[in-house]
């Protein structure tokens, strides 16, 4: 099951090589389904450690504008569930060790049923599944079939949790935990906080998978100060999507532009 | 953990991000202790019966129905302050504001009915509101605005998605993830994650506790049927709830079939929509063959939403209560209906319930008494429905 182990052989040697991970969010076939393969590529060439993948949905209650309008993008051209999963396994075959988790919404796994979405995830290639308005409260049984077929359940610990829902993540948390450095949506124009160390310290004593911060991560100094602060890696979305969004026209400047970007932030995970 | 039930069989529950649900939970026990907190039942009491003008009146048609031995009543939820039955409910979540030590208040509005209902509880609590609201719905219901700010609130047009309600949801929900600290989600109506489903339910209960007094009191028996129209579902769910239990009273709901239930524009969420998960609950949604949520239409705004509450899919699933449909075209015969042949001029939303429990009265037994909630007054239609009509 090697599938299953991308998350812990990539901890492991950025651990060796006493760096944290750094992993660009992007929106499956924003802004079309050939132009986001070759974004996810150069994602990977720039030095992304794992990849963050939506799926476009039309009612993104978690995402802030950014993330929103790309998949609006997306959604234009009528892409299909199928479809993604088709990028996907385009993606798993031309990079068969990076981790590829998907952040989508409860609503696109409901309606494919549970099993079936997590069987075409996991035959596509993919390692983990967050749902963005699936809360612990709601998570068993999705993470049930998780479990089945392979696939790590990413859990959501807030900056807000209490003790017994931190508690609870480091029972059920596999792959990584997504820490929130915020409240809020998504989006790059609220910067993220980093959290004191106490919170990181109670992640640790509370045994959660290890923690990737998110929300708000848009420059290599916040991504230095999130593993400062004991994070195993960071998470950048909506300043990614911005790039791709800044850059419609032109696909050869987009591609150059997120390249360096992830090249940068990248460099930002060195301790 | 939950202290109440979060679902109606495998309906409800509690799909939003974690971020929110320490918010939920906060709600939730705010509102068993204000259940159980007779300060909190004798000011809300009293604010429903000084300030919105209950018990409302149950008016016997005298002209509408042509069978003379069918009665035709009507709950007379239009004569309420405000317009219709939303004063209720949003009087209560005021009231819940303040117990949690909130200062804001967060709304969405379609048609602008809840807007202007949670504008007016929150000048009387003094309580600073900001509703959100489909950049297309704005235009549309441009008086219902001036309302809102006339009373203090501060609205905010949403150009995201479709500009339509369920657009003013989503941004709602977002605000609220950064806000909750010091901002309630005054959600409008009996859809949403727990709590508010069971919070709207019991803040609009007493529609169905008044009805049933008052039917008794003028009939000396129960109706043989209540009827309801259904968006989210907030008024049929206030008429309904006292009367589950009592299975020789029949529950009707009626959804906006706009222009046809075999278009694809209509709102009917149950009688042609798929189990999915919307703004939080499980429940019937307009969907996709892939989950992406549908455009949902009416002539109604209140009723243009494609989802429903979770407690009438339960009804539905289990036979308790059945849900019917009505076109624009029907609903806005029954507007003219009421207004030419008892002076009462319905709510377009009411308008449908009214077209089907005219439809119901004319196919029931002698001696059968139907109950119609009117929800609401049309005064806020008049000019949509002018333009539709022209000076005919």
């Amino acid at each position: 099951m090697s599938q299953t182990n991308r998350y812990s052989q990539m901890f492991t040697e950025l651990n060796s090589k006493n760096e944290g991970a750094f992993v660009p969010f992007v929106m499956v076939g924003d802004p079309d389904i050939d132009t986001s393969v070759e974004i996810i590529n150069a994602l990977v060439e720039g030095g992304a450690d794992a990849l963050e993948l939506g799926f476009p949905y039309s009612d993104p209650i978690a995402d802030g504008p950014t993330i929103q309008k790309a998949a609006i993008r997306a959604l234009s051209h009528k892409i299909k569930t199928t479809e993604c999963f088709a990028v996907i396994k385009r993606v798993r075959d031309k990079h068969p060790h990076i981790p590829i988790g998907l952040l989508l919404y409860s609503n696109l796994v409901l309606k494919r049923g549970i099993d079936t979405f997590y069987q075409d995830a996991a035959a596509a290639g993919v390692d983990s599944i967050l749902i963005a308005d699936v809360p612990l409260r709601e998570a068993d049984r999705f993470i049930a079939v998780a479990e089945q077929t392979g696939i790590q359940q990413i859990l959501i610990a807030p900056p807000n949790a209490s003790d017994e829902t931190l508690s609870e993540i480091g029972h059920k948390s596999s792959g990584y935990t997504y820490l929130l450095g915020r409240a809020g949506v998504t989006g790059a124009d609220t910067a993220v906080n980093i959290p004191a160390n106490e919170l990181v310290e109670k992640l640790v004593k509370y045994q959660v998978a290890p923690p990737l911060i998110g929300f708000g991560i848009s420059t290599p100094q916040q991504v230095a100060d999130a593993i400062k602060a004991g994070a195993a890696g960071a998470i950048s979305g909506s300043a990614t999507v911005n790039i791709i969004a800044d850059n419609l026209d032109n696909p050869n400047v987009m591609l150059d532009t997120l390249k360096t970007f992830v090249s940068d932030m990248k460099q930002a995970t060195k301790k | 953990m939950n202290h109440l039930d979060s679902k109606f069989g495998d309906y409800g529950g509690m799909y939003v991000p974690e971020l929110l649900i320490p918010a939920l939970d906060q709600l939730e026990q705010a509102f068993i202790d204000a259940q159980n907190d007779p300060e909190f039942q004798a000011e809300f009491m009293g604010l429903l019966k000084d300030y919105a003008g209950r018990p409302t009146s149950m008016t016997l048609t005298r002209n509408l129905v042509s069978n003379p031995n069918v009665k035709l009543y009507l709950k007379r939820e239009d004569l309420l302050h405000g317009g219709a039955h939303k004063t209720n409910q949003v009087l209560g979540q005021a009231l819940l504001t303040k117990r949690m030590g909130k200062t804001e208040v967060i709304a969405e509005t379609g048609a602008g009915q809840h807007g202007v209902a949670t504008a007016l509880a929150c000048a009387l609590m003094g309580l600073k509101a900001r509703i959100y609201m489909g950049a297309k719905d704005v235009e549309r219901q441009a008086p219902n605005v001036f309302r809102m700010r006339l009373m203090g609130a501060e609205v905010i047009p949403v150009n995201a998605g479709s500009g339509t309600l369920k657009d003013a949801v989503n941004e709602a929900m977002r605000d609220w993830s950064a806000s909750y600290d010091k901002a309630h989600y005054l959600l409008g109506t009996a859809a949403g994650p727990h709590p508010f489903p069971t919070i709207v339910r019991e803040f609009h209960r007493m529609i169905g506790e008044e009805t049933k007094a008052q039917i008794l009191e003028k009939e000396g028996r129960l109706p043989d049927a209540v009827v309801a129209c259904v968006g989210g579902g907030s008024n049929a769910i206030g008429m309904f709830a006292d009367f589950i239990d009592d299975l020789s009273v029949k529950l009707v709901g009626v959804e906006p079939a706009g222009k046809g239930i075999h278009t694809k524009d209509h709102g009917a969420a149950i009688g042609k929509g798929t189990t999915g998960i919307l703004h939080g609950a499980y429940s019937y949604i307009m969907q996709d063959e892939d989950g992406q949520i549908e455009e949902s239409y009416s002539v109604s705004a209140g009723l243009d939403y494609p989802a429903v509450g979770p407690q009438h899919a339960h009804l539905y699933d289990i036979g308790r209560a059945e849900y019917a449909s009505v076109t624009d075209e029907e609903a806005l015969n029954a507007f003219q209906l009421l207004s030419r042949k008892e002076g009462i001029i319905p709510a377009l939303e009411s308008s449908h319930a009214l077209a089907h429990a005219l439809n119901m009265a004319d196919e029931a037994e002698d001696g059968s008494i139907i109950v119609v909630n009117l929800s609401g007054r049309g005064d806020k239609d008049l000019a949509h429905v002018h333009s539709i009509l022209g000076d005919k």
